[in-house]
């Protein structure tokens, strides 16, 4: 009887912390949410000349176009602010996703090599037509990105034991040296046009594209959403291809509807922001650390997170040598690097 | 041989049944034209030795390899047309060595046993929630049940992949080498707890094992396999002879049964000294 009696206390406690942590991750969102605005805020408020938080919020909600502020805010940073955001999320949302579909914890969009397409693609087309049409930036992307993707996995389904997580990490890092060096040809080849080009091509937010911000934008936010919901699937797919389909996965659907989602997710972001490295891998590995592994968690918690670090990261970009600025790209890297080498220590001990 | 074999099904109803089933390339399928009816409510364990075509049976008989002739029938129904989730719901797999994601912990792994039964609509319920705890209670995980399923030992985890297989709540559930690598006590309970599944609780069960001595020790349906075809099948006092390890294992041993369980067992015995060993043996001298 007290047996019995234990046995169960001793379940409902485990049911009541599972609900507590399910408690808890549901918590954490709109405290995330809050984390981010603030973030938003803080980011629109520095630059050059900073500006006082309430000027910020005035500006955002009673728009006074004869203030020169209220016109800085509006024109200049708010659309960086954003721009932000977007890329941040995606990226992040993009790493997580080709971590958890390849059981591969180095998976980003730059590593496995999109990224390097995409950029690729878009050098490639402003080198052929000198200009492209803005509208067209993020599918030239979208397209060096998705070709890209398909090498990559055919050099390592080629490989000798398939596409395992190293042949794929290899086909990626071998096929983003190939482009890279092309782009160099390609600059040596056409000085003029690539100057234009330099910064963007170091990841820059710089650049206020706000004509592509507003063709990437619904894309983007259309991939947001349906990596939310294919997160649950992408969870039980991290368990093993045989696994999920004796679960009643359509294995092979599913990496298609992924592939794409991640593709139109890096597309957009290079197209806003050129190639900023590190976001992708660094931060679905910060929020796993803090959430676990149901991708139902790591989806909507990689995109506020990742967020909230591009913002972070521009915000420095800006401050560090004001008034210069340093391209975004390079600190995504120089404050990635060394983040994403403490956690694979602190994981090893 | 097929007549047998379709005698012997007439005794008991089956509900999954290969037809004829080709798996694999025109040139050396691994599996050739075989015919097989799973017992309802029954063990069945598959045996053979390596690349006999067990697991490739378990696998076409699970849809996760399209046979190239012949068809799986689930409830009537061709099983590689029909919806993927709706089979999920009636057919539960445990594939050979599966991986937990790091971190995740047991109660994460057995939720995702509820796969089939959810959408987006329709997403977590008090039902998902009891099948869950049912299913982590009877495969005895549930006192660990928000440890990370990559810190237990080799049994544990094995457990708690047979918990989440448990909480898709199918009737048939399919298990390819679920005792691998596992300590024999921990074998044998696996196996304890496999044969309680199917005569207490009317699940029907369909398991490949390496360890002959455990197939015949809980099977109440020994099937043998050699070269891609069905060599026996039957009860395991009928098939588990010495004659019939010979054939389908090229193995030299003795059946006998313990006294005690009334249980078959195998003990290899030396094969018989080979001619031309005998003749080395003279030329050294």
């Amino acid at each position: 009887m007290t047996s019995q009696v234990s046995h169960n206390a001793m379940s409902s406690s485990t049911a009541d912390s599972a609900s507590g942590a399910w408690l808890a991750y549901s918590a954490g969102l709109p405290v995330m949410v809050g984390v981010l605005a603030v973030m938003f805020g803080w980011h629109i408020a520095v630059g050059a000349k900073s500006l006082p938080l309430s000027t910020v919020l005035n500006a955002l909600v009673q728009y006074d176009p004869t203030l020169f502020d209220h016109m800085i805010i509006r024109d200049l940073r708010l659309p960086r602010a954003i721009i932000a955001v977007l890329v941040g999320a995606a990226l992040s949302v993009a790493g997580a996703l080709m971590q958890g579909v390849t059981r591969n914890p180095l998976a980003e969009p730059g590593i496995l090599g999109l990224m390097a397409g995409a950029s690729f693609a878009v050098v490639m087309a402003i080198g052929v037509f000198q200009t492209v049409p803005t509208v067209w930036l993020p599918w030239v992307a979208a397209f060096g990105a998705m070709v890209t993707a398909v090498v990559v996995w055919l050099i390592a389904q080629w490989a000798p034991g398939g596409a395992t997580p190293l042949t794929l990490t290899l086909a990626g890092a071998a096929i983003t040296a190939f482009l890279g060096a092309l782009i160099s040809v390609a600059h040596l080849l056409n000085q003029e046009t690539f100057e234009q080009l330099r910064v963007w091509l170091a990841g820059s937010l710089s650049g206020r594209r706000v004509d592509v911000l507003s063709v990437a934008a619904p894309w983007l936010c259309l991939a947001l959403g349906l990596a939310m919901v294919l997160s649950r699937k992408v969870t039980v797919l991290a368990m093993g291809d045989d696994v999920a389909r004796g679960l009643g996965v359509r294995t092979g659907w599913l990496k298609v509807q992924v592939l794409l989602c991640v593709v139109v997710l890096t597309a957009c972001s290079v197209a806003l922001a050129g190639p900023l490295g590190f976001v992708g891998l660094v931060i679905p590995h910060v929020v796993r650390l803090f959430i676990g592994s149901d991708y139902r968690w790591i989806v909507p918690y990689s995109a506020l997170v990742g967020a909230a670090y591009l913002l972070g990261v521009d915000i420095i970009a800006r401050l560090a040598l004001r008034p210069q600025e340093i391209a975004t790209g390079i600190m995504t890297a120089m404050v990635g690097a060394p983040l994403f080498i403490h956690l694979v220590r602190q994981r090893a001990s | 041989m097929s007549e047998s074999i379709s005698s012997r099904s007439i005794h008991s109803s089956s509900r999954l049944q290969g037809e004829s089933l080709t798996v694999g390339y025109d040139a050396a399928p691994i599996l050739n034209d075989v015919d097989f009816q799973v017992p309802d409510g029954q063990v069945t364990i598959l045996v053979g030795p390596n690349g006999s075509g067990k697991s490739t049976l378990l696998k076409a008989l699970a849809r996760i390899l399209t046979p190239t002739e012949g068809q799986v029938l689930l409830d009537g129904q061709d099983i590689h047309r029909s919806k993927t989730r709706e089979v999920a719901k009636k057919l539960g797999l445990l594939p050979q060595g599966p991986v937990a994601p790091e971190g995740l912990t047991v109660r994460e792994l057995v939720a995702q046993g509820r796969f089939p039964h959810q959408s987006l609509l329709r997403q977590w319920s008090s039902e998902d929630e009891r099948a869950v705890n049912d299913a982590m209670t009877v495969a005895k995980v549930i006192d660990f049940a928000d440890r990370p399923v990559d810190g237990l030992s080799g049994g544990q985890r094995q457990r708690c992949w047979i918990a989440m297989v448990l909480a898709q709540q199918t009737d048939l559930v399919l298990l390819d080498e679920p005792t691998t690598f596992l300590d024999l006590k921990v074998q044998v309970d696996l196996m304890e707890l496999l044969v309680q599944l199917a005569h207490q609780m009317g699940r029907t069960l369909v398991v490949v094992l390496h360890e002959l001595n455990l197939a015949a020790a809980y099977a109440d349906t020994l099937v043998m396999l050699r070269d891609g075809a069905i060599m026996q099948w039957g009860a395991p006092s009928d098939v588990f002879t010495s004659a019939n390890l010979k054939a389908v294992f090229d193995l030299d041993a003795h059946v006998i049964r313990d006294p005690h369980s009334k249980r078959l067992i195998c003990v290899p015995t030396s094969a018989p000294e080979p001619a031309q060993h005998v003749e080395v043996g003279v030329r050294i001298a």
